[in-house]
């Protein structure tokens, strides 16, 4: 007698989703899966970037029924994947420079309107520095135009490639190699932040979502739905680097989990510039459990803990939830 | 050759006019040259306009330093601008007004030219007219035209049409063949 | 079909006549009439399917036909100056990667100070950058140039910039004869790419490459524009059968069969030079003037060909090499090494001061009696240099240089030349 698992019983614990219908598992678990980004790169044990994009990519090109173009920033994700002469992309791919990945992919996508063939789908990727900082002019020039690009931003929250610097999307008091954890206010500053999804909603897209590595079920989906659209799209990854947030290589999925549950990093997706859904923390924890896995933290707990501090990204967190109701009974 | 300076200011056509001048040259088979000086003004700062016309290709590159005839497209450019620099007292001399030279403070001045190389034109007053509009260039090609017979007026009134089609076009036109008769019968 | 239209215009109309499929755009002076010219054009129908996209900045600009030219479409765009050093980082990629993009720059001078004239300090900031470089002298080279780039770009897989005097030839009107469509569509044929994104036959292009093989895909790109050297002749050669005249080349000779003086330069000042040479010739001095059309390459073997007979050269250039002097001379010299011919070199011309007929004369005069400071400064006010020297030594806070210099001279505007 075989009995159905339903998943909220395993969730994403389950790997290879090997107790759900067919139906329901992952694109990765099946054996049709593309492997756009195939084995061999040379990522660090543990990145949730080589993660996210193998995710993203094999599920963007089943949406597209393989006529996919990917464009790549310069990056963790671009130097890693193409050790000269090796790649380990399957798939069509361009890499110009750090800045224009996404007036690199507007030109794609002109082309291949030119030549009638805009069943080609183009997708366009980068880490943080090169979405949020240095490509951001391009960034909301292709949204303005509503190109026909996905844009994926694999935000692993700092200048990783380079040796770990601070980006705009380095989350205050983290310890980075331009933010060093010495003086009267050790680690990054609390700054105005910059957040990308939300200055892609304020564009009137016609689809934003943010998506973590710990629910790769949810990143797919939303990858797919990104493609059953047209027009500018844009997916913001939530991805720990080890090596930059000095969390151990297997506790990637636990780091990003952590950020989810504690409303750091909430999921949502937006439709026109509205949200549409969220997904909904069911296990809120404190900001804390999310930190201490964490040396780029570390500073915080040392003797005497900086209490301020904590309570200061406690308070980003609890705004996040009551922004986007990610608990039952939270109220902006 | 034959160079031709216009002095205006910004916003009344004067580079159109040197265009115009150039293309109506063109009709007739000839070079020409137009090209305006430029400056970052915007609408009212002087602006100067050149044009050269010839049988062969015109392979100089520089601004009109020596014209063999003037254009004057607005009073006020008088003894603010170095207007005259460079024209030769054998040249020709186009103002737009109704004054006489003399209240213009160039009763002395125009005494060194050859009468016929002299002319007043109430382009304004022309344009106005015909156009509705307070923009003299077009009456002073007519003007041009009949003083310095260089283009013909048809080949300005060709000129005109193509650059502005329809009812301006027509009305930039009479506006030039006004300024031309009224040369023409003085 | 002749015509008389503004300079802009006639590069518009060509390189419509080449049927793009995906033009960028964004402005800056003196390049806009350009790109407005063809979204003009693109709207009326008559470029079928092609896409004109109006971008952010011209980093964006040279990004977006990076894209394209690699998805396998023919890519355009324009700019001058500021713009094309925006673009810096890019116009490096595109040509790193082999992409056949073509581009109108028109020339402009670099800031600070601010200044919107032409001279071709924006070209030479970019002579190493792996493009190939053509100078236009006339609106009917720069048509023409235009049509021989997207076929040497294409045919090489190498980026094309056609220089063109900003204001001196984008603003001018005079006469030009537009080909006609069909006799560019059997000159150009239609794009083949040697790469191209397509997902029916993935590959990775613009990876990292590393000190094991980078001199070798530099010397391959080097490569490429010495087979330039090759390709240019034969495309003008190409190009007269085709249309009926002469332009383009690698250089193009004025009166140098005897001449003692050779007057060597780049763009539409070669026009005022030939006009000077005819005017000095008339007066029995034996001098002649070489146009350099390709700068890039550099036509070494030519240019030494065409000079080694000369007592003397002038190179007569729109740079400054700042501490050291003239750009274009000192590649000239390359060309003569081993020789003793003298070669002088004239700045000239600098943020747009015009070039004028009577300068010319008296500097070539005076090059000829073997009488001219090198590097020389033509029409340079020494003494507003002199002021702003002796003012900035009496005390540390003399203030911006260009202001007072602006102050010294009163207000511009009512200077002819």
């Amino acid at each position: 007698m075989a009995q159905r698992i339903k998943f909220y019983q395993t969730g994403t614990f389950t790997v290879g989703n090997r107790l759900l219908d067919e139906t329901a598992r992952t694109v990765q678990a099946t054996l049709e899966r593309d492997n756009s980004l195939t084995s061999g790169h040379r990522a660090c044990q543990g990145c949730g970037e080589a993660l996210g994009a193998r995710y993203a990519l094999d599920s963007a090109m089943r949406a597209a029924d393989r006529k996919m173009v990917a464009v790549n920033a310069t990056g963790c994700l671009e130097v890693f994947s193409t050790p000269y002469p090796e790649t380990s992309w399957r798939i069509a791919w361009l890499h110009s420079l750090f800045g224009n990945a996404p007036a690199v992919a507007t030109g794609v996508a002109a082309a291949l309107r030119a030549k009638g063939r805009e069943d080609i789908r183009v997708v366009a990727q980068g880490g943080d520095g090169g979405t949020v900082d240095i490509g951001f002019g391009c960034l909301s020039g292709m949204f303005e135009r509503n190109d026909d690009v996905l844009y994926i931003c694999y935000d692993n929250e700092a200048y990783m490639n380079t040796g770990v610097q601070r980006s705009g999307s380095t989350p205050p008091t983290a310890r980075t190699a331009t933010t060093p954890t010495v003086g009267e206010h050790p680690g990054n500053v609390f700054g105005q932040g910059k957040n990308a999804p939300l200055i892609a909603m304020a564009h009137n897209i016609p689809y934003v979502a943010t998506a973590s590595v710990c629910d790769l079920h949810d990143l797919e989906a939303k990858v797919n739905t990104a493609m059953s659209l047209h027009g500018a799209r844009y997916v913001h990854v939530h991805v720990p680097c080890p090596l930059g947030w000095g969390s151990q290589p297997c506790d990637t999925l636990k780091v990003a989990r952590a950020a989810v549950e504690s409303g750091l990093f909430p999921l949502f997706e937006a439709r026109d510039g509205r949200v549409t859904e969220v997904t909904p923390i069911r296990r809120k924890v404190p900001v804390e459990a999310y930190l201490k896995l964490q040396k780029r933290f570390a500073h915080l707990f040392k003797e005497p803990r900086d209490e301020q501090a904590l309570a200061a990204i406690q308070a980003i967190a609890d705004r996040n939830i009551a922004r986007f109701e990610l608990i039952d009974g939270a109220v902006a | 050759m034959f160079q031709v300076r216009i002095h205006g200011r910004g916003g009344q056509g004067v580079v159109t006019s040197a265009e115009m001048l150039s293309v109506a040259a063109f009709t007739e088979g000839r070079h020409a040259q137009a090209f305006p000086s430029f400056g970052s003004e915007r609408m009212g700062a002087p602006v100067m306009a050149f044009c050269r016309i010839d049988e062969k290709e015109i392979r100089l590159r520089e601004p009109v330093m020596t014209p063999d005839a003037l254009i004057v497209q607005d009073t006020t450019l008088l003894h603010q601008v170095d207007l005259f620099s460079g024209l030769d007292t054998r040249g020709y001399l186009l103002i737009n007004t109704r004054r006489k030279y003399s209240d213009l403070g160039l009763g002395d001045y125009v005494t060194r030219f050859p009468p016929h190389h002299l002319c007043t034109v109430a382009a304004t007053e022309f344009a106005l007219k015909h156009l509705g509009r307070p923009l003299p260039n077009a009456a002073l090609l007519g003007a041009f035209s009949a003083i310095t017979a260089r283009v013909s007026l048809a080949s300005v009134q060709a000129a005109i049409q193509e650059k502005f089609p329809g009812a301006v076009g027509e009305g930039n036109a009479a506006a030039a063949a006004e300024a031309y008769d009224s040369i023409r019968t003085n | 079909m002749l015509k008389q239209i503004e300079g802009s215009q006639a590069i518009a109309e060509a390189v419509a006549l080449c049927r793009p499929e995906v033009i960028s755009a964004y402005p800056i002076t003196p390049q806009t009439h350009i790109v407005e010219g063809l979204s003009a054009i693109v709207r009326s129908g008559k470029l079928g399917s092609c896409q004109f996209i109006n971008v952010e900045s011209e980093f964006a600009a040279m990004s977006a036909v990076i894209g394209a030219s690699a998805a396998g479409a023919r890519a355009y765009t324009a700019t001058s100056s500021q713009g094309l050093l925006y673009m810096a980082e890019a116009v490096y990629n595109a040509s790193g990667l082999g992409l056949p993009i073509v581009m109108t720059v028109g020339n402009r001078a670099i800031g600070a100070p601010i200044n919107i004239w032409n001279d071709h300090s924006d070209s030479m900031a970019m002579a190493a950058s792996g493009w190939i470089q053509l100078f236009a002298e006339s609106n009917q080279e720069a048509i023409d140039l235009h049509i021989q780039a997207f076929r040497l770009a294409e045919q090489l897989s190498v980026p094309v910039m056609v220089c063109v005097d900003g204001f001196i030839l984008t603003h001018a009107y005079e006469r030009v004869d537009v080909p006609a469509p069909e006799q560019v569509e059997q000159f150009l044929p239609p794009f083949e790419p040697v790469q191209m994104l397509d997902p029916r036959e993935p590959v990775s292009i613009g990876a990292m490459v590393g000190p094991e093989a980078f001199m070798e895909v530099r010397y391959l790109a080097h490569h490429k524009q010495l087979q330039a050297i090759d390709a240019i002749p034969t495309l003008s050669a190409d190009f007269a059968a085709a249309f009926g005249r002469n332009s383009g080349d690698l250089v193009a000779p004025y009166r140098t069969e005897d001449a003692e003086t050779v007057v060597v330069a780049l763009g539409s000042v070669i026009g005022s030079i030939k006009d000077t040479v005819d005017e000095l010739r008339e007066e029995g001095m034996k001098i002649g003037a070489l146009k350099i059309v390709s700068f890039r390459p550099f036509p070494l073997a030519r240019l030494r060909a065409a000079l080694e007979g000369a007592a003397r050269v002038v190179v007569l250039e729109k740079n400054l090499a700042l501490g050291l002097g003239g750009i274009v001379a000192s590649n000239v010299r390359m060309a003569l090494r081993g020789l003793r011919t003298p070669v002088y070199t004239v700045i000239a011309g600098l943020g747009g001061r015009p070039i004028t007929k009577a300068s010319l004369r008296r500097v070539f005069a005076e090059a000829a009696d073997d009488d001219l400071e090198d590097p020389y400064f033509l029409d340079l006010d020494w003494q507003v240099v002199d002021r702003e020297l002796a003012r900035a030594k009496e005390t540390r806070r003399s203030g911006p240089v260009a202001e007072n210099i602006l102050r010294d001279l009163g207000l511009v505007g009512s200077h002819i030349g």
